[in-house]
């Protein structure tokens, strides 16, 4: 078969091989794996080549209008053309292409040769229509039918097959092997599999290697695709339509816009499309048999134009169902011009270091080595990323997986950004939020003014969660302010102002999806994923239950749970876990499902309750300052989480058990003792009496004094009521007095300043009264004793009658009873 | 060479029963069949071809029916890595925790490379120079002065000049001093003798496999110039919990008949528990892959897991009933993964209250622990 390569191949594209890919002067049909550095190669070898008067590509027809776009000095990829139905811009899909896709390449090739480009698929008015509506999400449909010949499939995936027969057990590397790794202009052309001495070789694979022979002959650039076709036909053959049935459709309109392009441009036609569908382009069908099965097919109205990609979104790992595991490593071997794996190495060796992680050139020589070799023990043909990952871990990152990690973010996924030109039409995105405008009426105005929100009422609550989801895709129409009086959950205040440069962040956004609702939530899993701080993902929950994302929301949660289990700072959990339980709140008047939410919170409070006494001891008088703070927030926030359990039961009763532990150890800080007491006195925790011992035990002449002040601080401090507390219990106050009394002289100007702290918060009135009590001292044991009635603590002994009678009247009408008439008459 | 006489004086006699033998001895029938299956190019010096080297570990069905059994379970990329990079003669450094068989591998692999698996330094504080480099013998020395016959070399000098494979077992145990001797014998391949105004040069064929436990960095940190010499393959767990819960039984049902303890009858449930904990904890995230955990600084390898269980069946033989519960492991599990009082404290109550106290039919286990943590 070779030699009639050889021999056939005088004048170019005469490669007289049969009806596959070269019956006399073409059409050319170039077969490829899409985002295939190899196939690009040799795509270009062989336009180059055979000089084609059109172009044909895979792709949405619609899309010719937007071809010379590609040529705009703005349009950089990774870029992806985006088909999206009018009405309904959920219903989108796209045909990403990066640097290295070959069909990336053809369109460049031809529009810096003035050579005609037309997109063959099935138009996306029949492939949006046949579409489910997306319950999918952006990125699958045509584009995953298209791709499903390399991708494991229920069904049948036919390279696995090759690759089986050929001994491979991962059909990537196998199309590596045979294809990708020796297209490259024939540097690489020992044959990769007859070496490898594994069994059973398909006839195929040698047929490949045969037509991949470097001999400098004409037609030599076109040969691989003649080997490839042929495989493929053999596959066909055996399996028919590969179940995907959906594939005729598309191939019957390919065979007949193919059919066009001979009418009009003669035999001088190149088409670039999926491997798999070559055979069938190549089949001999009537016209009117292919038209017969495009009958009847449903349209949509569609709307195509460019929107930027990105390398992660090109690997499979993001979810976005049709790509390839390693962009940035394909990327690589597109642009190497020699030596891929020992640029790859340098390049490897150039992030280690920016990370500070020693590697010398020696490094890199090792490293390549042990690649090389490593490809020679597998019986590859050229080290691959198997081969070059390996030996990266095993040379440079001394068998960690850590440093690895790096690399494969950064390198082999890649962090590349595609850039779309301004002229490109507008995304879908725009046209999706100018509807919601509309149907909630609110206008996009420049001037500036203050929306009121209730969020009962069904239009508000919408409204506003468009502007938190906007808010979250940083197109800043609204911004939160506090509103008027009311601070009810229920009620919201945005200042709202449309600004031109607006529409451009709408254009940005585009990338994250294509309605506001799946691009804020796309936004928002990413964000969760990337954030490295717990109280940035627990802001970010907040955010989504206010924009109500919900399909968000199990991601955020996630992320969240993953950062609080890893979060060794008791102090980061302790923050956020307040935004948490405000974020349930919110849910209960948004009701929206936070079952997940609750459960998270909860494991949040459960690992503070375990972590927070040890973080208490030990601290500077600002660290534990910081952290009553927190104690406090801590303690708030339990209150509305555990609402129904019984006191002393459930995290209620954990949390309660923490804070005795806090009160009693002597190793805690004053402060933080101080209040962790009261707070047990307030909730009733704690008896008067034990409140009293422990008070007294803080301020006991052996305590630095210091300390002491400390603990009073926690105790009664701040804007939490102490002071009242001291007013009304005597004890409690006749404690601290007889404390004061006892500082040294020397000692005393130390404490000062904590106690004036203390003390200088409370309001006048209470500061009075306090000094009041001070001035009279203590009441005398005696005075007490010889009293008829109990004395409460705070009161003077006896009751002024008249003084009591007073206040009745206003005692009944706060309490909402109807003055007693015997009472009346008095 | 004089010392393989003193040598081979220490070995046991032709046919007595040794208690166990070298790799090479073992396996000899195997090692032999893949020597003459294999029809691959064969690096200078080596007994087989770096494929047979794999397969040997890897274990498989030759064409003629041979079938060479497992060596090591575990990731076959690993193996392969390990066998190129002797094959580069860069010299090869296993790293693991304890008991994730790096001297077994080590072993095999030269065994396989070499047909000799006892050139063999024993890495410890102690390791002298002379273990590395030459020593000498002074009754000679005295004798007759310096001389090639009054030298008695290290295995790794006998390794040079024969181009063998040599082995470093415990590196980051050796004195820093004593490591550094390694440097010129990894890159210059030469061994001089200054006493002597002589060298041993490397020949082909020679080449170095030390093994380190990693959790024992920062006890001798090798030096960076060392490190660089090294590539690194690090040997993982076993991958999978049943696979683990396998070699745990296995050895400890070995243990306890060597200890004369009773079978325990109900026994499997708590291993099961024991390695799910371990496993757990060491990999920062429960089974079902929803939760994620610190980890403790222990290794909480599955050599300490068999240690757990078995004094955990002491306790049950001599103090219990003679079933293995709850109560006997709780114990040894808190004194291996808490061994850092203040930090470990606060990851094992933490997995207590989040994991352990809401799991089905965990209930006896998790009040066990709560009564050996308090």
């Amino acid at each position: 078969m070779s030699g009639a390569v050889v021999a056939g191949a005088r004048t170019p594209g005469r490669t007289a091989t049969g009806p596959v890919a070269g019956p006399a002067d073409g059409p050319w049909l170039l077969g490829v794996r899409h985002h295939g550095p190899g196939s690009a190669r040799a795509v270009l070898a062989a336009l180059r080549e055979a000089r084609p008067a059109v172009v044909l590509i895979e792709g949405p027809p619609e899309g010719d209008a937007l071809v010379p776009l590609a040529a705009d000095p703005g349009m950089r990829p990774p870029v992806a053309l985006l088909a999206h139905a009018v009405d309904d811009p959920g219903r989108a899909s796209f045909w990403p292409m990066a640097a290295f896709s070959p069909e990336w390449v053809a369109l460049r090739w031809a529009l810096d040769h003035d050579v005609p480009v037309r997109f063959i698929d099935l138009p996306a008015a029949h492939s949006l229509a046949l579409k489910e509506p997306a319950p999918e999400g952006p990125g699958e449909g045509p584009e995953r039918a298209e791709h499903a010949q390399e991708e494991v499939t229920p069904v049948v995936d036919p390279i696995r097959v090759l690759a089986e027969t050929a001994g491979y057990d991962d059909p990537e590397r196998w199309w590596e092997d045979v294809v990708e790794h020796r297209s490259s202009g024939g540097d690489h052309g020992s044959p990769g599999v007859d070496g490898t001495g594994r069994g059973g070789i398909a006839d195929d694979g040698d047929a490949a290697s045969e037509g991949a022979r470097p001999g400098g002959t004409p037609g030599e650039a076109l040969a691989p695709f003649v080997a490839l076709a042929e495989a493929m036909s053999a596959l066909r053959e055996a399996y028919g339509d590969g179940g995907q049935p959906r594939d005729a459709v598309r191939e019957a309109y390919m065979r007949i816009q193919l059919r066009a392009a001979r009418k009009e441009f003669g035999d001088d036609v190149a088409v670039v499309c999926g491997a798999w569908h070559v055979p069938a382009l190549a089949a001999r069908t009537t016209l009117a048999a292919d038209r017969a099965l495009l009958k009847g097919l449903p349209k949509v109205k569609t709307d195509l134009t460019w929107v930027p990609w990105t390398h992660r979104r090109l690997a499979r790992q993001s979810g976005y169902g049709a790509g390839i595991d390693s962009p940035g490593w394909y990327g690589h071997l597109f642009e190497a011009a020699d030596r891929p794996i020992e640029r790859w190495m340098t390049k490897v060796a150039g992030l280690l270091r920016d990370e500070d992680r020693p590697v010398s050139t020696a490094h890199v020589i090792e490293a390549v080595r042990l690649a090389e070799t490593l490809a020679a023990l597998r019986g590859r043909p050229l080290a691959g990323l198997g081969e070059t990952t390996d030996a990266v871990r095993a040379v440079m990152c001394e068998g960690s997986d850590v440093p690895l990690a790096l690399v494969r973010d950064r390198l082999i996924v890649g962090e590349s950004l595609g850039e779309v030109p301004d002229t490109a039409p507008a995304v879908p995105l725009q046209r999706d939020l100018t509807r919601s405008q509309r149907t909630l009426r609110l206008k996009p105005e420049a001037s500036e003014r203050q929306l009121d929100l209730d969020l009962r009422r069904e239009t508000d609550a919408a409204r506003s969660h468009l502007l938190h989801r906007l808010r979250l895709l940083d197109v800043g129409w609204g911004d939160p302010v506090a509103g008027p009086g009311s601070t009810g959950t229920f009620r919201e205040s945005w200042r709202l102002s449309w600004e031109p440069e607006l529409h451009v962040r709408v254009a940005e956004a585009g990338v994250w999806g294509t309605t506001v609702l799946t691009a804020a939530t796309a936004k928002a899993a990413s964000q969760a994923v990337a954030a490295t701080a717990l109280a940035d993902v627990t802001a970010l929950a907040e955010h989504c239950l206010l924009a109500e994302l919900p399909d968000a929301l199990p991601v955020v949660m996630k992320a969240l749970a993953d950062r609080a289990a890893l979060d060794a700072d008791v102090g980061h959990l302790a923050d956020a876990l307040p935004a948490l339980a405000r974020s349930l709140r919110y849910g209960d008047v948004r009701s929206t499902d936070t079952a997940a939410l609750t459960e998270v919170a909860a494991g949040l409070a459960e690992r503070i309750c375990v972590g927070l006494p040890p973080a208490c001891t030990g601290l500077d008088p600002d660290g534990a300052e910081a952290l009553r703070g927190r104690v406090e927030a801590v303690h708030g926030a339990i209150g509305l989480l555990d609402t129904g359990a019984e006191p002393g039961q459930g995290l209620r009763g954990r949390w309660d058990a923490v804070l005795h532990k806090l009160a009693a150890r002597d190793t805690v800080a004053g402060i933080i003792r101080g209040r962790a007491t009261r707070l047990l006195l307030d909730e009733g925790r704690l008896p008067e009496d034990e409140a009293a011992r422990l008070m007294g035990l803080a301020l006991s002449p052996g305590t630095p004094p210091a300390d002491a002040a400390a603990w009073i601080e926690g105790f009664v401090g701040g804007t939490s009521g102490g002071g009242m507390l001291l007013i009304h219990d005597e004890r409690l106050l006749g404690l601290v007095d007889a404390w004061l009394t006892g500082v040294p002289a020397d000692l005393f100007t130390d404490v000062l300043p904590l106690l004036r702290r203390t003390f200088s918060a409370y309001e006048p009135g209470v500061r009075r009264t306090l000094g009041e009590l001070v001035r009279r001292g203590p009441v005398p044991e005696g005075a007490r004793r010889d009293d008829a009635f109990p004395v409460t603590g705070g009161f003077g002994p006896g009751l002024d009658r008249a003084r009591a009678d007073a206040v009745e009247p206003v005692l009944r009408l706060l309490l909402g009873r109807p003055p007693e008439p015997a009472e009346a008459a008095v | 060479m004089t010392v393989s006489s003193t040598t081979a004086a220490v070995e046991p006699e032709a046919g007595a029963q040794v208690l166990r033998p070298h790799a090479e001895d073992a396996f000899a029938d195997e090692l032999k069949a893949l020597a003459a299956a294999d029809d691959r190019p064969r690096p200078a010096r080596w007994r087989l071809s770096p494929w047979a080297v794999a397969t040997y570990l890897q274990g498989g069905t030759l064409p003629d029916g041979t079938v060479i059994t497992p060596k090591y379970v575990g990731p076959r990329r690993l193996v392969e890595v390990a066998v190129t990079t002797l094959a580069t003669d860069r010299a090869l450094l296993l790293l693991g925790v304890p008991g994730t068989a790096k001297t077994w591998v080590s072993e095999h692999l030269a065994a396989a490379v070499s047909g000799d698996s006892t050139l063999l330094v024993q890495g410890t504080a102690g390791t002298p120079e002379e273990a590395v480099r030459y020593g000498w013998n002074y009754a000679q020395l005295l004798a007759h002065g310096p001389s090639r016959e009054a030298l008695v070399p290290s295995p790794l000098m006998r390794a040079m000049s024969e181009g063998m494979t040599a082995r470093v077992e415990e590196l980051t145990r050796i004195p820093a001093d004593v490591q550094d001797s390694l440097i010129t014998i990894l890159s210059e391949k030469t061994l001089p003798v200054p006493e002597l105004g002589q060298e041993v040069q490397a020949v082909r064929g020679f080449n170095l496999i030390a093994t380190a436990n990693d959790r024992d960095r920062g006890v001798n940190e090798l030096s960076s110039a060392l490190r660089r010499r090294f590539n690194t393959v690090v040997l993982p767990l076993p991958e999978t919990p049943d696979a683990e819960v396998d070699i745990v039984s296995r050895r400890v049902d070995q243990i306890g008949r060597s200890l004369d303890l009773p079978a325990a009858p109900e026994g499997l449930t708590e291993i099961r528990r024991v390695v799910t904990v371990f496993r757990e904890l060491r990999d920062g995230v429960t089974t079902d892959g929803r939760t994620k955990l610190k980890s403790p600084s222990g290794t909480l390898s599955t050599a300490e897991a068999i240690s757990v269980v078995t004094s955990g069946l002491a306790l049950a033989a001599h103090f219990g009933d003679g079933v293995l519960r709850p109560g006997d492991v709780a114990a040894g599990i808190l004194g291996a993964v808490v061994r850092d009082p203040a930090a470990d404290r606060v990851v094992w109550q933490e997995y207590l209250e989040t994991v352990v106290r809401e799991r089905d039919g965990w209930k006896d286990f998790y009040r066990a622990c709560r009564e050996v943590s308090a």
